[in-house]
């Protein structure tokens, strides 16, 4: 309360302070000689002079922030890929800082230089078309070598992997990253979102998730069934408005049961073994230095996007769609934190798409290792594929779904 | 166009001894001069809301999970409990903040304001093509401003998915408690806002099409004019795409269709909409937002054309080229909107073509500063506030354009995508020069206006603070950017834990933009104060206080209607007649005929 109080004193004493200017600024213009639309020689130049010292302190403004923070910032490039860009980055740093430095020079120099003095009166010069030539073609012959450079980059950036390329799939939802790794025979298993359930988060697609979503969308806790007696109950009286909200739930998930049976209809059972071999690891994402990854995104709720500031990579996760990126680790964690003389420091993937509340917080740590450490790692999460950790008693299909029953609701 | 003379001239008579009430004189004015003052109003003080939005999510920037009273004040316990602001919240204010200042300050205020002021002015019209439409334009302007303030207040806040409002998330009141009723309301406000604009757009061609006086050819109207052509063309094509865009936001939000839904779970529940693309929504929304940005730019690239010469008492440098290159931006500004969606999964091989696109703009944008900087070049400067404004405006425009260069290259763009170093490029595009080519318009045309004089010291006082506030603010935040910073981010802590360099680097330099952005914002009271208080006690203009050649300096001080008393004048030569050899004064207005043997320039 008390503070609030100060606050009010304040724009009070602001308000004080604006009445204290009006009597500045009557006393100013009754000092004045000149009328507000004449300006004195004397205030032409001070302002000439202060636009020329102003593009100093710029200028040093800006070498002494490129000292202190330009290439620090997020460290070099820990990716081949990153390298390249880091490189182009560069050569289009100096380029644009020469172009910034020439004409911003220019343009506070003339305002000083050619300040308005007594007598000497403005050289009349309407157009010259060889100058506006020479300011057209010239900007266009460094743009095509830019354009040139930056499409041979943006290419190879987007290219196919080669075969050797490691696949993972980066799930995202609000606000967490999870990792699947393609297993054993380096192919990510199919998915749909509609089979999401408790012990299948990432709604990978084989013959037993089908069932049991079929099986959770008809006898499970808010299913089909359950919502039916709910509304056949005679004993209960609803509001309206609860029972429009309970008729739209059931004929949504009436809809979804559909949808989910004729996906058992044309489901090829072969494709399970795809799915059933495929790692998901979530907290920290293990990488291997020297290794190229083919990542494919995925969004949950809404839009995300996987950005790893050291490898420089970035690529929104859309629902609805796949995206994909690549790129391939060059500097192991403990390299970089050699490089950086900071035992803390992790590489990291953040959130780069307003996502919600927790945005800021959506983050995985990545660990970079060298080979045979990487190797060990990945024998170790072999032995807890999907199937082992979700379907252990996976051959038989559990509970088989009443398709009919239904559809003639 | 003389039968059109003499029954404008007719009008105007009938109208000179009518004495008007308040209502018709101040709120429904159909007199363009009126309206364009009441677009300015509306936009200072939208302006001004947005600018302390930015700064109370500045303050959680710099000093973040600090208590702080001033939030608490303004925000009150449900939205910053104990003052520190609600994660939530810091979104919708980000969310306003850009919207109020790219749609309500930078395209109504800047294109409104001057676009009305202006065009009848310096064409040579006794008023509009339409007064009452451009009555409607106003009152749509002024109804969705409201509509915007009070989304601030909606109990499960506004707005909150930025300023693009990129479904899925501004489509699902599951994910974000703005994307509600708050939501709702935005795009409420933004279709009475496009209409609004468009409305006015389709004035301000059809005037400088139609109205332009005798003598008054394509090639002598002022570049103040071709720009506002160019804008309200640019306005008119590509509004509508937004419109459509928000619409089927609506119905996606509302009726169950798809249209950017597909494959979603939020909050547990398991929609059925399938085949809809998020991306979709983007082409819409940057088909408009890039030409937006050339929409806001242009006016102020006009404005600053029509300063700088006159100031300088020299011809602006290569007129035609002028033209050219306004054109051109125009015309690349429809075929460059892909750069904003690098990233997105876009078709990689369209992603260079963008890129191909994006990078050609730099050549007339190269064009136009080298013009302005021969303007200045041997002529004889007066440094009044605006044509400091409107040198700052150059400056900017050069070090936010170049920043450009790298944001255009795609393989560039992937590490600094959303990254603060957009935010900086933007903002010093945006932010610092359309601003200034407001201030500098405002500060020169002031004494047209209101017929009075701004206090010129204030004026100097005012262009220092918010040059060198403005630059602070904006020039560190490139180097945020490359230290990786994603925007939208409620706070850093998150480095913390992986990267303590780079999260102390990130903790200074946000306090230092936000000292600036403090510093720069208390400077606009300079601004305020002598601009509410000139209008009232200001001494009072001469006709022509620059020594200006164009048309609307030729009319009486006191506001008529209609413009000129007796016949409106006839245009004998080009606008930038300056310190032509061997004429008595340093101008030569445009009503004056052609001297024997004279050569037009």
């Amino acid at each position: 309360m008390e503070n609030k109080l100060i606050i009010l004193l304040v724009i009070i004493l602001g308000a004080i302070a604006v009445a204290q200017l009006v009597r500045i600024y009557e006393i100013s213009s009754k000092l004045r000689k000149n009328a507000e639309h004449e300006i004195s020689n004397r205030d032409n130049n001070l302002n000439g002079r202060m636009m020329f010292g102003f593009m100093f302190l710029f200028f040093a403004f800006f070498i002494y922030l490129m000292q202190v923070y330009g290439w620090t910032g997020r460290g070099s490039a820990a990716s081949d890929e990153g390298v390249e860009m880091d490189w182009l980055l560069n050569l289009n740093f100096v380029i644009i800082s020469a172009m910034f430095f020439f004409t911003n020079f220019l343009l506070f120099y003339f305002t000083w230089k050619y300040v308005r003095k007594p007598g000497v009166p403005a050289y009349y010069y309407p157009h010259n078309n060889k100058l506006e030539m020479i300011w057209t073609v010239i900007p266009a012959i460094i743009l095509a070598v830019i354009i040139i450079l930056g499409l041979q980059t943006w290419n190879n950036l987007t290219g196919p992997t080669t075969p050797e390329a490691e696949k993972i799939e980066l799930f995202s939802k609000q606000f967490d990253w999870t990792a699947r790794y393609s297993g054993a025979d380096n192919t990510l298993g199919l998915y749909d979102y509609k089979l999401t359930l408790d012990n299948n988060e990432l709604a990978l697609l084989t013959t037993n998730t089908i069932d049991s979503s079929l099986n959770n969308m008809l006898y499970g806790s808010t299913g089909i069934r359950s919502l039916q007696k709910l509304l056949n109950n005679r004993d209960t009286i609803f509001s309206d408005s609860t029972l429009n909200v309970l008729k739209i739930d059931l004929s949504r998930k009436e809809r979804l049961y559909r949808f989910l049976a004729q996906m058992k209809e044309y489901h090829n059972p072969n494709l399970d073994a795809s799915a059933w071999d495929d790692i998901i690891q979530k907290d920290t994402l293990y990488l291997c230095k020297g290794q190229e990854y083919e990542i494919v995104l995925r969004a949950k709720d809404v839009i995300h996007s996987a950005y790893f500031p050291h490898f420089r990579a970035q690529m929104n996760a859309v629902p609805g769609m796949a995206t994909r990126m690549k790129f391939t680790p060059n500097k192991t964690t403990k390299e970089m934190r050699q490089e950086k003389n900071d035992e803390s420091f992790n590489y990291v993937l953040m959130c780069n798409k307003i996502c919600g509340g927790a945005h800021y917080k959506m983050k995985m740590i990545v660990v970079v290792l060298d080979r045979p450490a990487y190797k060990k790692w990945m024998d170790g999460k072999k032995k807890v594929t999907f199937k082992d950790q979700y379907f252990p008693a996976a051959a038989a299909p559990t509970t088989p779904a009443d398709t009919t029953a239904v559809t003639m609701n | 166009m003389a039968s059109h003379d003499a029954h404008a001239h007719g009008h105007h008579d009938e109208h000179h001894h009518h004495d008007e009430n308040f209502i018709s004189k101040y709120v429904f004015s159909q007199d363009h001069k009126m309206i364009g003052k009441q677009f300015l109003m509306t936009a200072v003080f939208m302006g001004l809301v947005a600018m302390m939005l930015s700064i109370l999510f500045r303050i959680q920037l710099a000093w973040p999970g600090e208590s702080s009273d001033f939030l608490s004040f303004f925000l009150g316990e449900k939205w910053a409990p104990n003052g520190v602001l609600k994660e939530d919240m810091y979104l919708g204010l980000v969310t306003i903040h850009g919207t109020i200042m790219v749609f309500f300050l930078l395209t109504g205020g800047l294109s409104g304001t001057f676009s009305n002021i202006l065009i009848p002015l310096q064409l040579g019209a006794r008023d509009m093509a339409s007064g009452f439409l451009n009555m409607l334009s106003f009152w749509g302007f002024a109804i969705s401003s409201l509509i915007m303030l009070v989304s601030l207040f909606v109990e499960s806040g506004p707005a909150m998915a930025g300023w693009t409002v990129y479904p899925p998330l501004s489509a699902l009141p599951q994910a974000v408690s703005g994307s509600g009723f708050g939501m709702t309301l935005w795009l409420i406000s933004m279709t009475i806002f496009i209409a609004s604009s468009l409305i006015g757009s389709l004035n301000y061609i059809v005037t400088i099409i139609n109205l332009r006086t005798q003598g008054m050819t394509m090639t002598r109207m002022p570049l103040t004019i071709w720009a506002f052509f160019v804008t309200a063309i640019l306005g008119v094509l590509s509004f509508p795409v937004l419109l459509s865009a928000a619409l089927l936001l609506t119905m996606d939000r509302l009726m169950g269709t798809s249209f950017y839904l597909s494959d979603i779970i939020v909050g547990g529940e398991m929609l059925t909409n399938h085949g809809g693309s998020p991306i979709l929504y983007q082409h819409l929304f940057w088909f408009l937002g890039h030409p937006e940005v050339y929409i806001v730019l242009l006016p102020a690239l006009g404005l600053s054309s029509e300063i700088i010469a006159t100031n300088s008492r020299k011809p602006i440098f290569g007129y035609k080229a002028m033209i050219g290159s306004i054109l051109a931006i125009g015309f690349l500004s429809f075929i460059v909107w892909g750069h904003h969606m690098f990233v997105t999964g876009m078709n990689p091989f369209l992603g260079s073509v963008f890129v191909f696109t994006t990078l050609l703009i730099a050549i007339p944008s190269a064009v136009k500063v080298f013009n302005y900087i021969t303007t200045l070049w041997k002529g004889s400067l007066v440094l009044t506030p605006a044509m400091l404004f409107a040198i700052g405006l150059v400056s900017t425009f050069i070090t936010g354009g170049v920043t450009g260069i790298i944001l255009a290259d795609s393989a560039l763009d992937i590490m600094l995508h959303d990254t603060y170093f957009v935010v900086a490029h933007f903002h010093i595009v945006m932010g610092m020069s359309a601003v200034f080519g407001m201030f500098a318009g405002v500060y020169h045309w002031f004494p047209k206006m209101f017929g009075r004089m701004m206090n010129t010291r204030l004026g100097y006082a005012h262009f220092w603070v918010t040059l060198i506030g403005a630059y602070g603010v904006f020039f560190p935040m490139h180097f945020v950017g490359l230290a990786g910073a994603p925007r939208r981010y409620y706070d850093y802590s998150a480095y913390s834990e992986f990267d303590n360099n780079s999260f102390q680097l990130m903790v200074d330099l946000n306090q230092i933009i936000t000292v600036f952005a403090i510093i720069a914002a208390v400077g606009q009271v300079l601004f305020l104060f002598n601009f509410f208080y000139s209008i009232f006690r200001g001494p009072v203009a001469p006709q022509n206080p620059w020594n200006s050649t164009t048309l609307e300096w030729t009319t009486p001080v006191e506001h008529i209607h209609g413009n000129w008393p007796g016949e409106l004048p006839t245009v004998h030569r080009w606008p930038y007649d300056y310190s032509k050899p061997g004429a008595a004064q340093d101008f030569i207005t445009q009503v004056t005929p052609l001297e024997e043997g004279e050569e037009e320039h």
